[in-house]
């Protein structure tokens, strides 16, 4: 009887340990230690002493950060209309069942499953100044446009990708919504004479506002804390004078390296926590007041 | 169901080759471009979508400019253990928080939901480090510790667990099964589908990853393919060819995968985002 209580108490833990264990070790304690070192003078050799607030001083007077608080903010406003709109129409086009059409929800899925690395390389070589995207501007007698020699073209050219990369993904999370809508309300639409338009902003976009949310959530997050798209566009200095850096680009190029700041780079890393948690929570807050609304 | 008209259906079919076009055709343009021998002018207006003389000559360069091979098992080994880790980790510990009774359990669930919040990126500098400390940086070990059992995972598994009815491992209970022969023999089976979720988003997330292999290798030996390539460019910037067919490397394997299993794919984009 001991000896099968002790077994009990004992093998949850068991179950738990690999699990657990790795997500303590390699999640929340190396949070704990960012939390701790953003406050102090910690170098990649040296953990450094206590600065209190300094980092974050220093931070507000940091040129190079404001730049890349302003490039990941724009990432946001940019990029999340067009994630929350464009594969909602999308997932309109591919749901309904004409012949052929699951060819086309599956081709459309491509770019998700392929590396940011890989799909990053494809644009820069369409984006280039002599590549498929001039090519085609000439034929039609314009350009070309140095879509990756301006600062501006090049962030712009990178939060196209971004939209791009992230149709498909968020194409099937829509299709799950709409399979959920009722038909007759479209129907019912219909036989009131509303046209396509008409039904999409009475009927498709109630019906799928929670779930717009979601996206709006999940893609606020994701584009503050870019990273890939911009580095590989970009280069790792970030453009023509460092001016297309995005902060998590910073907290990379400050924080890695023999002679990393630690200390200042944790800054920047509890910056990028705090704003992708706010942001989350706006956005779930924006969607339950228009809810009630 | 809905008539549609002759005039819609054109309409959708229109807008299906477009995005089609634009989805896809990147890809088959870089599949183009590696296949496009060195004497073929690639810059041309129109551009060319067939290449004049296909030849696998670039794919045999790009292996001798950087071991885009070698890349590629490395990547595969990485891919490969953050399948088998992720699986029995996620699985043992999602059985042990849907299933068993103990103290401490609500805590545990707790401590994967703060895991799914904390964003990778912020704290990929203190990963770093870590990493330093155990003397693991530059090693493919150090590419997989950290995401060897995600979070999203296990709560994933929990949740296929929770789903099931108590009834099916109460025959096993009545016949003396412990927790583990109960895991194994019964709950397991039943999970099969999001089993398969798991594996090929692991298999996906360490197939694709860059942020983390690129900041703790340094040794080009060791680089996985997306580091690998990423060099490639800096480097080797002036022939696009070679950096199509490093490309083309990289994703065919994910492809076939993603045209294979693709049921599973579409799968685990609903489960992690709802329950994410």
């Amino acid at each position: 009887m001991k000896r099968v209580r002790m077994h009990r108490a004992v093998s949850p833990w068991l179950f738990l340990l690999p699990g657990l264990g790795t997500v303590a070790a390699f999640n929340l304690y190396p949070f704990l230690t960012t939390f701790h070192k953003a406050f102090t003078d910690a170098r990649t050799l040296t953990p450094g002493s206590w600065v209190g607030l300094r980092n974050f001083r220093e931070l507000l007077e940091d040129e190079q950060f404001w730049v890349a608080l302003r490039n990941s903010g724009l990432y946001v406003v940019l990029v999340v209309p067009f994630t929350v709109l464009l594969p909602l129409l999308l997932a309109l086009l591919v749901q309904k069942r004409i012949p052929g059409v699951t060819f086309f929800r599956s081709a459309f899925y491509t770019p998700v499953v392929a590396s940011v690395v890989v799909v990053a390389l494809i644009w820069e070589w369409m984006l280039d100044d002599r590549g498929l995207v001039n090519a085609v501007l000439r034929f039609l007698g314009a350009g070309p446009v140095s879509f990756l020699g301006d600062e501006w073209l090049l962030l712009f050219s990178a939060m196209a990708l971004t939209v791009w990369k992230g149709l498909g993904y968020y194409m099937i999370i829509y299709l799950a919504a709409l399979a959920n809508v009722p038909r007759e309300l479209h129907e019912a639409a219909a036989v009131d004479g509303a046209g396509a338009l008409r039904r999409f902003t009475a009927v498709t976009v109630p019906a799928v506002r929670s779930t717009m949310v979601l996206v709006g959530a999940l893609s606020s997050v994701a584009a503050f804390k870019v990273f890939s798209e911009v580095y590989l566009l970009a280069g790792p200095t970030g453009g023509p004078a460092g001016q297309d850096t995005t902060l998590v680009m910073l907290l990379q190029r400050t924080g890695t390296g023999l002679g990393g700041r630690v200390g200042y780079s944790s800054a920047i890393s509890l910056i990028v926590f705090a704003v992708a948690l706010l942001l989350m929570l706006l956005v779930l807050r924006a969607g339950r007041r228009n809810g009630q609304g | 169901m809905s008539r549609i008209t002759p005039w819609e259906k054109a309409v959708r079919y229109v807008l299906l080759l477009a995005v089609l076009a634009l989805t896809v055709g990147p890809f088959l343009w870089q599949l183009s471009t590696s296949l496009k021998s060195t004497t073929e002018d690639i810059y041309t207006s129109p551009p060319r979508f067939l290449p004049a003389h296909p030849t696998g000559h670039n794919y045999a360069e790009v292996a001798k400019i950087v071991p885009v091979w070698d890349y590629a098992l490395n990547s595969l080994k990485v891919a490969a253990a953050n399948v088998l880790t992720n699986l029995a980790g996620a699985s043992m510990a999602g059985y042990a928080l849907a299933r068993l009774r103990f103290r401490g359990r609500r805590a545990a669930g707790l401590a994967f939901v703060a895991a799914v919040l904390v964003p990778l990126e912020s704290i990929v500098v203190a990963q770093f480090t870590m990493m330093r400390d155990l003397e693991l940086n530059n090693t493919l070990v150090a590419v997989v510790l950290p995401g060897a059992v995600g979070a999203l995972n296990v709560l994933l598994m929990r949740n296929a667990f929770a789903a099931l009815p108590y009834e099916t491992e109460e025959a096993a209970v009545i016949d003396g099964a412990n927790a583990w022969q109960r895991f194994v023999r019964v709950a397991l089976p039943s999970v099969k589908g999001t089993l398969a979720v798991v594996a090929i988003f692991s298999f996906m997330g360490a197939w694709d990853d860059f942020l983390w292999p690129l900041i703790v290798l340094s040794d080009p030996d060791r680089f996985t393919l997306t580091v690998g390539l990423n060099y490639l460019h800096g480097t080797f910037q002036q022939d696009p060819r070679l950096v199509a067919a490093g490309t083309v490397i990289a994703v065919a394997p994910l492809v076939v995968m993603f045209v294979c299993l693709q049921r599973y794919f579409f799968r685990g984009v609903g489960e992690g985002a709802v329950k994410g």
